[in-house]
C-alpha cells in the first residue's frame, strides 16, 4: 500500500518502473563489457600470449617466404623475426590500452 | 601379454564421413553435419522462440530476445552507431561459434571449432570483411592505418612493416585462440576419462582401483562446468574481437 502513496507523486511510468523492478520483471541489462568478458586475468593472459606468438609466427613466416622468393636467405628471415617480435609487443600494447578511450 | 592400454587423446578430432554412402560419396564429414545441426538450432531458437510474439516473453522467447539484445548492444558499444550495420554478421559468427563449442560437449558429437581449418576460415572472413569495410569507407586513406599520425618520418621503415605484421597476425591469433582452447579442453576430457577406465581395470591396483577411479571422474565433472564457461567465453571473445576490428575499420585510429 505504501507503494501507491509514493507513486502518486510520480508519473505513471515511474510507478510502473518501480513496480516492475520490485517484482524483478526487468532483467538487468546484460552488461557484456564487464565481468566474465575479456577482463578476467586468465583470459587476458591467454589473449596476450596468443597475440605475441602469432605476430612472431607471422613475421617469421613472412620473412621465410620473402627469402625463398628473393633468394636472400637468411637476411630477411632474421629481420622479420625481429619485426614480428616488435609487432607482438605492439599487439599486446594495443590489447591492454584499447579500453582507455572509451572510459574517458 | 595384451598391449598396454594407451590414451588416444587426438583420435576424437579425426574426420569421418557421415550420412552413410551418400555422405561418403561427397566427403560429407561429421564436422559438416554438426555445422548444419548448429545452423538449424540457431534458426529454430529464433523462429520458434519468437513465434508467440508475447509482450511478456516465455522462456524460449526471453532467450531469443536476450541473445538478440546482447549482441546488438555489443555491436553498438564497441563499434558505435554504425555498428548496427554489422550486427547480422557478428550475430551469425557468435552463435555459429558458440553452438559449435556447446554441441561439441555432448557425447558422441564433434566439435567443429576444434579444427584450425574451420576457425582460420572464420577469422579470414572477419579480416577480409573488416579490410573491405575500411577500404570502402576510407578508400586509400585506409593505408595511413599502418603509419600513425605524428610518428617521426625517420621511423617509417620500422613502423610500417611492424604495423603490417601486426595487422596480418590478427586472423592467426583469432583462430589459434579458439582452436587451441577447444582442443585443450577435449584432450583433457579424453585423458581423464581414460584414467577412469585404466584405474578401474588395473590389475596392480585391484579393488582399490575402482575407488581411485572416482578421482578422475570428479575432475571430469568439474572440467565439464569449466568447459561450458570456456565455450561461451571463446565465442564471446571471437565476437568482441570481430567488433574491435570492425571498429578499427570504421574509425581507423
Amino acid at each position: 500500500m505504501s507503494d501507491r502513496k509514493d507513486g502518486e507523486n510520480g508519473s505513471f511510468e515511474a510507478r510502473l518502473t518501480a513496480a516492475r523492478a520490485k517484482q524483478g520483471m526487468d532483467p538487468k541489462p546484460v552488461d557484456m563489457s564487464k565481468g566474465i568478458s575479456g577482463n578476467s586475468a586468465l583470459s587476458v593472459g591467454l589473449r596476450v600470449g596468443t597475440e605475441m606468438v602469432s605476430a612472431l609466427a607471422v613475421g617469421a613466416g613472412l620473412g621465410y617466404a620473402l627469402d625463398r622468393w628473393l633468394r636472400t636467405s637468411p637476411l630477411l628471415l632474421s629481420l622479420f623475426v625481429l619485426m614480428g617480435g616488435a609487432a607482438g609487443v605492439a599487439n599486446v600494447w594495443r590489447v591492454l590500452t584499447v579500453k582507455k578511450p572509451k572510459a574517458e | 601379454m595384451a598391449a598396454e592400454p594407451s590414451i588416444d587423446a587426438l583420435g576424437q578430432f579425426k574426420l569421418e564421413t557421415s550420412l552413410g554412402a551418400l555422405g561418403a560419396s561427397v566427403n560429407f564429414t561429421q564436422s559438416n553435419l554438426m555445422m548444419l545441426i548448429a545452423g538449424g538450432l540457431i534458426l529454430a531458437l529464433l523462429v520458434i522462440g519468437m513465434r508467440p510474439k508475447a509482450i511478456v516473453p516465455g522462456r524460449l522467447q526471453a532467450l531469443a530476445e536476450i541473445a538478440y539484445d546482447g549482441i546488438h548492444s555489443m555491436c553498438i558499444e564497441q563499434i558505435g552507431e554504425e555498428g548496427k550495420r554489422y550486427f547480422p554478421f557478428v550475430f551469425t559468427l557468435f552463435f555459429f561459434v558458440m553452438f559449435g563449442n556447446l554441441l561439441g560437449l555432448l557425447p558422441f558429437s564433434f566439435t567443429y571449432t576444434s579444427h584450425i581449418a574451420v576457425t582460420f576460415g572464420l577469422a579470414l572472413i572477419v579480416i577480409v570483411v573488416a579490410t573491405v569495410v575500411a577500404l570502402r569507407i576510407h578508400g586509400l586513406h585506409f593505408f595511413t592505418y599502418f603509419f600513425p599520425e605524428g610518428a617521426p618520418k625517420a621511423l617509417a621503415p620500422i613502423i610500417i612493416p611492424v604495423e603490417i605484421i601486426s595487422y596480418l597476425s590478427r586472423p592467426v591469433s583469432l583462430s589459434i585462440r579458439l582452436c587451441a582452447n577447444m582442443v585443450a579442453g577435449h584432450v583433457m576430457f579424453e585423458v581423464f576419462a581414460s584414467f577412469i577406465v585404466m584405474m578401474a581395470a588395473s590389475t596392480m591396483l585391484g579393488q582399490f582401483g575402482v575407488v581411485a577411479a572416482v578421482g578422475p571422474m570428479v575432475l571430469n565433472i568439474v572440467l565439464m562446468g569449466f568447459e561450458l564457461l570456456v565455450a561461451f567465453l571463446q565465442a564471446y571473445v571471437f565476437a568482441i574481437l570481430t567488433c574491435i576490428y570492425l571498429h578499427d575499420a570504421v574509425h581507423l585510429h
